[in-house]
């Protein structure tokens, strides 16, 4: 039977997410003990296939299923068949007859997740998929807002930059707005994707001076490696001049988001990045505990299911 | 210099097609009554003669494709000139013409003499085929075209890239005074095209994948009109697929200038909406699916004359190389098989238009479009027939494809319209 996966935000109801962030909640408990591990996936097996590089996401789902005590294997694009020629599609089929429950997959190509759960069993998590989506982000920004600044009814949360190129941004923008935040773009036009307001349901701006307007500021990353020849700012001197985050640019009580890795002095000012009032931080260490909930919803939790009461999960540590 | 149609030779066609509507809108002739065809010549005496019945169907002239890929030589294993001929026969195609972007280039008259030869044991429909306007399509030095155009070639195109640099395009114009061939234009300003893979929209926008400009199809056939104007060349444009591009065609036939244009079924019937479906063996190809405006304006464009045929830009892939994320994947899908049924669906059932008008825009202006001959279901004419039952319920690909290839954007769907009988060049090419 083909498991439930998570493609996209859009996967998930609001009821669904919301039970997501109050199981990673309990998870955030767990990993304030001296053991941090429960035998919540003990016997399950997790492929990660990161085709693409990644730091904070790959390391925190393998950690998410070590945790879980799930049996954990890697595989990355270099030195994998992947890279002999194979293609994605017999890479899955091939892992796919080792029967594991979860492939969490990381591609540079929007659609590479789709069409390997096309061809697996298991569940497959998108680890992002090209400039498609990123949910697992998703949650961890949304679990992030509510516990640092509140419920997201209501908030307004504004994405400054690099928007053309952000899967961060295009789950990012679903997600919120699912959970009942107004979403809205500031930009560089060259950096807007075509008819982003419409397409997107979002309000959009070239004027970064309209970042004070918003609760909480999300810069994104400068994708410099997505751009390739021809460029989409002038320079990024330029770019952080008009564009970069720094303390001037915001109001007292704003709060700063983003997913990192960070171009310092770009995007964002290093003063403002070590600020210890931005969520930077908390993004990531909340990374973990939110694919460890989304590795228990998809495997141990599905939906309709009762939620785990508290003492379960934690009680056995192994 | 006469362009080369090339068939399989074979026995002459002797049936009466019983009770069909005969339409043939060029000879002004639409009744229902019997269709004889006598060695392969309409007319003559029915005596005798094996009798189909075709009570309920459409007797048309034999449909005509400005544009396929046979992907010969180099990829016989996507298609060759047997089975794609076979496919434009089970299509209804009397006349199919196959793009010269194969491996290596038809840009010299040895590949070209080859293809002919091949055509004359293989085909089983009337091939021609078009010769690059560049060596090697890169755009830079032109063709020997006079050589080529002796040979029989049925025109230039570098279809599959464009003719980036406008003094070579202007040659190639100037050269049009030796060939009198039609220059069949792949419009495209690559730049602005950059690294996209579908149309540049709101879809694109919500999926995160690089667009297509329309603007990147328009620009190029402004300048390329300007410069036929300038020439007094003749043009025609392939696979329009922006409400632009309309646009800038009307602008320039208005003007007087000699420029023709087609139409894809599926730019016709598809929108970049499907495309969410990320599958790239049915909704990726190159110019992109694009807006339900675009869609609407092409419709109106070839109800109207401003586009002159449809043309399938039949385009077979490996399951392979299409079963890969949707952004690496190539461009193109088959149209042969589907082209009457998709455009019967889309185009003739919901009222855009009559069954006529589709066969003229399928038959006698694609034809036209190219100077080559008109089929016509007259007395005394060769035998260019499609018979259709557009009532008919089909499912794509049900009973296999003939084309070596199965990348439709129908596959499994339900159209409506079966192409019963082909008969080209006198010949019968396709029966079910």
């Amino acid at each position: 039977m083909t498991r439930r996966s998570l493609l996209t935000i859009g996967d998930l109801d609001r009821a669904e997410v919301a039970r997501i962030l109050r199981v990673g909640n309990r998870f955030a408990e767990v990993m304030t003990r001296d053991i941090k591990k429960v035998p919540t996936l003990r016997g399950r097996t997790i492929i990660n296939m990161f085709f693409e590089a990644s730091t904070r996401t790959s390391t925190s789902f393998e950690l998410a299923g070590k945790r879980l005590s799930a049996d954990v294997v890697n595989v990355k694009g270099s030195g994998s068949s992947v890279e002999k020629g194979e293609t994605l599609k017999d890479t899955v089929i091939t892992l796919n007859s080792y029967a594991p429950d979860v492939l969490v997959i990381r591609h540079a190509s929007v659609g590479a997740c789709a069409m390997a759960a096309r061809y697996t069993d298991a569940a497959v998590i998108s680890a992002g998929d090209g400039k498609h989506e990123h949910p697992t982000q998703t949650l961890l920004d949304l679990y992030t807002i509510e516990r640092e600044v509140g419920p997201l009814d209501g908030l307004h949360i504004a994405f400054v930059g690099d928007v053309a190129h952000s899967r961060v941004a295009r789950s990012g923008i679903r997600g919120f707005q699912m959970m009942g935040a107004r979403v809205s773009l500031i930009a560089p036009p060259t950096l807007l994707p075509r008819d982003a307001g419409a397409a997107l349901g979002v309000e959009t701006s070239t004027d970064v001076r309209d970042v004070t307007d918003a609760d909480v500021v999300y810069v994104l990353r400068m994708q410099l490696e997505r751009m390739g020849p021809g460029g989409f700012v002038p320079s990024l001197r330029e770019y952080a001049m008009t564009y970069g985050i720094n303390h001037g640019r915001l109001r007292p009580g704003q709060r700063v988001m983003h997913a990192g890795p960070i171009n310092r002095g770009v995007e964002i000012s290093g003063e403002l990045a070590d600020d210890p009032t931005t969520l930077i931080e908390r993004q990531a260490a909340n990374g973990m505990v939110v694919r460890m909930a989304v590795l228990y919803d998809l495997l141990a939790g599905p939906s309709g299911s009762p939620e785990p009461a508290g003492a379960p999960i934690g009680a056995v540590a192994v | 210099m006469a362009v080369r149609l090339v068939q399989k030779p074979g026995p002459g066609a002797s049936l009466v097609i019983r009770g069909a509507r005969v339409l043939d809108p060029e000879a002004g002739i639409d009744e229902v009554r019997d269709l004889v065809v006598r060695d392969g010549v309409i007319g003559g005496d029915p005596d005798g003669l094996e009798v189909v019945d075709a009570g309920g169907m459409v007797a048309l002239p034999g449909f005509v494709d400005p544009h396929v890929h046979l992907r010969t030589p180099g990829r016989e294993d996507l298609e060759d000139i047997a089975t794609g001929s076979l496919a434009g026969a089970a299509g209804g195609f009397v006349t199919i013409i196959a793009m010269p972007n194969t491996t290596p280039v038809v840009d010299n008259a040895a590949v070209l003499g080859t293809l002919l030869e091949r055509g004359e044991q293989e085909a089983v429909i009337r091939v021609g085929f078009l010769a690059a306007i560049t060596v090697g399509q890169k755009g830079q030095e032109l063709t020997e075209q006079a050589e080529m155009a002796a040979l029989g070639a049925a025109g230039f195109s570098d279809d599959g890239h464009p003719v980036s640099d406008a003094r070579v395009m202007r040659r190639a114009l100037q050269y049009q005074a030796i060939t009198g061939l039609p220059l069949v234009l792949h419009e495209e300003d690559v730049k602005l095209s950059g690294r996209g893979v579908m149309h540049e929209g709101a879809v694109a926008s919500r999926l995160g994948m690089e667009g297509i400009p329309s603007i990147s199809e328009s620009v190029a056939v402004a300048r390329d009109a300007a410069l036929a104007e300038y020439e007094d060349g003749w043009i025609h444009i392939c696979h329009v697929s922006a409400m632009e591009t309309v646009e800038e065609i009307r602008r320039a036939k208005a003007r007087g200038i000699r420029i023709t244009g087609e139409v894809t079924p599926h730019h016709l019937a598809l929108t970049d909406e499907a495309v969410t479906s990320l599958d790239a063996s049915r909704h990726k190809m190159n110019p992109p699916l694009r807006e339900e405006s675009d869609r609407q304006a092409l419709i109106a464009a070839l109800a109207d004359g401003t586009l002159d045929c449809v043309a399938t830009d039949h385009a077979p892939h490996d399951a392979d190389e299409k079963e890969v994320p949707f952004e690496e994947a190539p461009f193109g899908i088959t149209g042969l098989e589907t082209a009457f049924a998709v455009c019967n669906t889309s185009l003739v059932a919901p009222g855009h238009m009559t069954l006529e008008l589709l066969a003229r825009r399928m038959s006698a202006d694609p034809a036209r479009a190219l100077g080559l001959p008109v089929p016509t279901l007259a007395d005394g004419a060769v035998a260019d027939v499609a018979l259709v039952d557009p009532a008919a319920r089909v499912v794509v690909g049900q009973d296999g494809f003939r084309s070596r290839s199965r990348n439709s954007a129908w596959l499994g769907e339900e159209l409506l319209g079966r192409v019963a009988l082909t008969i080209a060049g006198g010949r019968i090419a396709w029966r079910t």
